[in-house]
């Protein structure tokens, strides 16, 4: 059974249909990347899976839970799948070992010690223990960022949606973010990720859907679609015109 | 003819200096207190509570905000007895520093909120946090330090305007100046005596928040 099933999906900002009716379904363990140009509704499609955004048609199910308004909904349905923003989005009020133990403690009501020892081990996992007591704005780009992986990790999501994660850092620190990735997916963590690091599409991701206009342009398995575009507006993205 | 300053009345009037100065203390304190406090919960209501209680908030913080204190505090202390709810001096003050109090940190704690980024609400929901435990853990402590100078000005001035209390014979800091000028008819002295004390105070109370907002947000940070 697929982990995310979207049906027919349609998004609208006010006269500006962003969304056009996609359909895609994500099998368990897959790595999803999705590309396509600016404003072509990567970022919505990935907001709307997690009812960061409403939909206007269509449906989503994530693991069985249906996305609906209303905030038990939501919730059910934002337990299976996590999110790490471009921004990382980290609490400046907290230190990264509390960023990890917060919404445990407030959401899942998991008491404070076993809270803590979660927090260790995923910040362990993105390579940041050592980093358990500093604040956001003692880390790096690269280091934050990690700790917004292990926040979402220690929720035990069944998924994870990536919205241009290492658009945001300096280059030096963009490999340090993608070997985490790279360590999800073999342990095979469900991935959805809107990237433009190309390379690393290829190299780890199992499909790549090209979005163009808000419809699912093209899809395909890496080799397929970089090596052999079948659309036009696919060879012009990747430079290939 | 000069005229001679004469301060040997302090002596004997000191008792009633002591306890109007105690009495202005504790105005502050419960009305700082308590007015941020209402403040916060209205200042949540406005940005983030249900539709329904927004105009019961703009309504209270716009009325506030729009007439005199001593005419809010005549209407607590003349006003209210007559719908039955009789109070003392000291409790109408009290409540009188509370509502004015509650209305001007709202509005200041709602721009601390406004000004949060709206990644922090969204990783908030991400984590399938509610609304509202995203706003107690998230939201508030940045946007409570980020107000907090502006926040305690505001309470410096309700405190300086806490003199006015002495007009319902509420037995503060002003009324004692005012007793102790009609017994010993050096209205001079006795009003540089009482706002010396005054400056004092606000100084000491300036000292006592900067101290607060150290404890409570330990280092700069702001959310990026
Ligand atoms: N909150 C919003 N209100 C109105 N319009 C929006 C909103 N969010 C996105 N849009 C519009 O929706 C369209 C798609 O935006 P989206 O952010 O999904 O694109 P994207 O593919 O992620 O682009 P990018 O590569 O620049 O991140 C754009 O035209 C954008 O202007
Ligand atoms: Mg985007």
């Amino acid at each position: 059974m697929s982990l995310i099933r979207i049906t027919e999906v349609r998004k609208r900002f006010g006269d500006n249909e962003v969304l056009k009716g996609i359909t895609l379904d994500v099998e368990p363990g897959e790595v999803v990347a999705i590309i396509g140009k600016s404003g072509s509704g990567k970022s919505t499609l990935l907001r709307c899976i997690n009812g960061l955004e409403a939909i206007d048609e269509g449906s989503i199910m994530v693991a069985g839970a249906q996305l609906l308004p209303g905030e038990a909904a939501l919730k059910a349905l934002r337990l299976k799948i996590g999110m790490i923003f471009q921004a990382f989005n980290l609490f400046p009020h907290l230190t990264a070992g509390r960023n990890v133990m917060l919404a445990q403690m407030v959401v899942k009501k998991t008491p404070e010690p076993e809270a803590e020892a979660m927090a260790r081990r995923m910040l362990d996992r993105v390579g940041l223990a050592h980093k358990f007591d500093a604040h956001p704005d003692e880390l790096s780009g690269g280091q934050q960022q990690r700790v917004a992986i292990a926040r979402a990790l220690a929720m035990e999501p069944m998924g994870l949606l990536c919205d241009e994660i290492t658009s945001a850092l300096d280059p030096e620190l963009v490999n340090e973010v993608l070997a985490v990735v790279r360590e999800l997916a073999a342990d095979g963590m469900t991935l959805m990720m809107v990237t433009h690091e190309m390379r690393f599409a290829r190299d780890v991701c199992s499909r790549v859907v090209f979005m163009h206009e808000g419809r699912v342009h093209e899809i395909g398995l890496p080799d397929m679609v970089f090596a052999k575009p079948s659309t036009p507006e696919l060879k012009q993205f990747l430079g290939m015109l | 003819m000069g005229y001679r300053l004469d301060f040997g009345w302090i002596p004997q009037y000191w008792p009633v200096l002591v306890s109007g100065i105690g009495v202005t203390i504790y105005l502050i304190a419960a009305g700082a207190a308590a007015g941020c406090l209402l403040g916060m919960v209205c200042a949540w209501t406005r940005a983030l509570g249900p539709a329904w209680a927004r105009p019961v908030v703009v309504a209270y913080v716009e009325m506030i905000r729009n007439t005199p204190f001593m005419v809010q505090l005549f209407f607590i202390f003349f006003g209210l007895p007559s719908l039955g709810l009789q109070m003392t001096e000291l409790q109408a003050a009290t409540l009188a520093m509370i509502v004015n109090l509650g209305a001007y940190s709202c509005e200041i704690i709602r721009a601390g909120i406004e000004a949060t980024p709206r990644g922090q609400f969204e990783a908030g929901a991400s984590l399938a946090m509610s609304r509202f435990q995203t706003f107690r853990y998230v939201v508030l402590v940045p946007a409570l330090q980020r107000i907090w100078p502006a926040l305690s000005s505001q309470i410096v001035i309700v405190m300086l305007g806490s003199a006015v209390v002495s007009q319902i014979a509420a037995e503060d800091l002003s009324y004692a100046a005012n007793f102790i000028q009609s017994r010993n008819f050096r209205a001079f002295e006795t009003y540089i005596v009482s706002t010396l004390i005054y400056l004092l105070l606000a100084i000491l109370l300036r000292q006592v928040l900067a101290w607060v907002g150290r404890a409570l947000f330990p280092k700069r940070r702001s959310a990026r």
